[in-house]
């Protein structure tokens, strides 16, 4: 079992210019929860996410990693930036274009933040990434670059970088949207595995069955705006809201046939 | 064609080429460590920083090498400023090369995916660790052939050098035409030399290339 995170975003606000991309969202997740947040395109799913490391800066509200406030010492300060990356040290995240680094192989991926921000040696930070790797199935691989890795395997190994830092909040932005249809199961897969050990995760997605079977809660979003979150049935299956059974009908009717 | 006259004049124009070869390279790596930091500068200074930095790329690109090269010699002793000859070169083609490998490494940076800076700072890598290990790395690659392309272009803005009495190749040219008036012969070394620098630039910089993107190309 792994040592898991809660997140309280509390009446969050972000604006790109006049646009107001995220509208008082309040969200409450649980150590080794799933959260997954569904809704249409351009709703603010990616936002959300981003503002939950601060790779994206929300501009009032508050997100905070086991009470920690993230990205500001108080409303209106920033944080230093040695802080913003402590507290980054322990939040995994893994994007939808997977954004290996090129020039280094499956694990130097991997052993490069353990060396590099977690200061540890060589040969034990290599031994770490076999593990990480191993564990997502790619131990024969290791040497290769990512462009002589497969979609579904590169993403694993992007997996892999993240929990080889031994995050205890996992973030995945459609981690599985840019893989061809038959290399998704490996990706959820892992997934799966990495809920089942504990790890608190909040997942961008459009695969509802994944949404279905393994969050706790399922989130959708409109427009900037939290519209419902609660446990997967009632979103999924017994939606009350007009805008969430629209959603819901339209992705049915294209995914049937 | 008398080419006897080289028995005579081959040592120096000789040593000449060996004098453009280290103005070109001390140069070429000067000017291009300058471009880097002046990139880097742009990237991650503060704006007053930037504007100033944007001043000097346009300077520098809209004035003649010639013209930069006369101000630093002849004009530097007037502010103190006083360098022999060969120092004066290379400074000036520190100066004139900086803008253009400073552009250069500018639209390598902007190649960069923006997530792959993002992986890094999500694991919580310092911004000069990123810089090293991610931004350069993965920028070297889409701005080699730009970066070998202008030190060829730099191999033939050393001929101006000859100008502030710096003793390289085309200084020696000269005064071999000068006093023996065979300029046709002076002028065919020149060329020949050229062409062989040239040349083993190029190889060398796809070499290289061949080197860095290996990994790139998709083998499956
Ligand atoms: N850097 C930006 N500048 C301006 N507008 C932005 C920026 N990033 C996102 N937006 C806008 O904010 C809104 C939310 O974007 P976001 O990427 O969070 O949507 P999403 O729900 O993740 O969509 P998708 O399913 O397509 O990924 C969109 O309307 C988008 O156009
Ligand atoms: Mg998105």
């Amino acid at each position: 079992m792994v040592q898991a995170s809660s997140v309280e975003i509390r009446g969050v606000n972000k604006f790109y210019g006049p646009f107001q991309a995220l509208k008082d969202i309040d969200m409450s997740i649980a150590p080794g929860k799933v959260t997954c947040l569904i809704g249409p395109s351009g709703s603010g799913k990616s936002t959300l996410l981003r503002c939950i490391n601060f790779l994206e800066e929300y501009d009032s509200g508050e997100v905070r990693i086991d009470g920690q406030l993230i990205g500001y010492e108080a409303p209106g300060r920033k944080m230093s930036a040695r802080k913003l990356r402590a507290m980054r040290r322990s939040i995994g995240m893994v994007f939808q274009q997977f954004n290996l680094w090129p020039h280094m192989t499956a694990i130097q991926n991997v052993t490069e933040g353990l060396v590099r921000v977690r200061g540890m040696k060589k040969p034990e930070a290599e031994a770490r990434a076999a593990e990480a790797l191993n564990k997502v199935g790619l131990g024969d691989k290791m040497g290769n670059h990512p462009s002589r890795l497969s979609g579904g395997q590169q993403q694993r190994v992007a997996i892999a970088r993240a929990i080889a830092m031994e995050p205890r909040l996992m973030l995945f932005d459609e981690p599985t949207s840019a893989l061809d249809p038959e290399l998704v199961g490996e990706v959820l897969t892992v997934m799966k595995t990495l809920a089942a050990e504990g790890m608190t995760m909040v997942v961008v997605t459009h695969e509802m069955g994944f949404a279905a079977h393994v969050a706790d809660q399922v989130a959708f979003m409109e427009k900037g705006e939290l519209v419902g979150m609660d446990i997967p049935d009632r979103i999924l299956h017994q939606p009350e809201d007009p805008r969430i059974q629209g959603f819901l009908r339209s992705y049915h009717e294209r995914n049937s046939f | 064609m008398e080419w006897q006259i080289l028995e005579q004049y081959g040592p120096m124009l000789l040593r000449g080429f060996g004098l453009t070869i280290m103005c070109w390279l001390l140069g070429t790596v000067f000017s291009m460590a300058l471009g880097l930091l002046i990139a880097l500068a742009q990237r991650h200074g503060p704006t007053p920083l930037r504007w100033l930095l944007q001043a000097y790329i346009e300077v520098i690109r809209g004035t003649p090498f010639l013209v930069q090269l006369f101000v630093l010699y002849y004009g530097g002793p007037l502010v103190g400023l006083r360098l022999d000859a060969v120092p004066a070169g290379l400074l000036g083609l520190t100066i004139y090369g900086s803008p253009y490998f400073a552009e250069i490494f500018r639209s390598g940076f902007r190649a960069v995916p923006i997530g792959q800076i993002e992986a890094a700072r999500a694991i919580g890598m310092p911004e000069h660790v990123i810089i090293r290990r991610v931004l350069l790395p993965v920028a070297l690659v889409s701005a080699l052939p730009a970066l070998v392309n202008f030190s060829i272009i730099l191999t033939k803005e050393t001929v101006i050098l000859s100008i502030i009495t710096v003793p390289e190749l085309m200084y020696q040219v000269q005064r071999m035409s000068t006093e023996t008036f065979r300029y046709l012969e002076a002028n065919l070394v020149l060329a020949l030399f050229f062409w062989l620098l040239v040349e083993t630039i190029s190889r060398f910089g796809r070499k290289l290339e061949t080197r860095i993107t290996h990994y790139l190309i998709e083998r499956p």
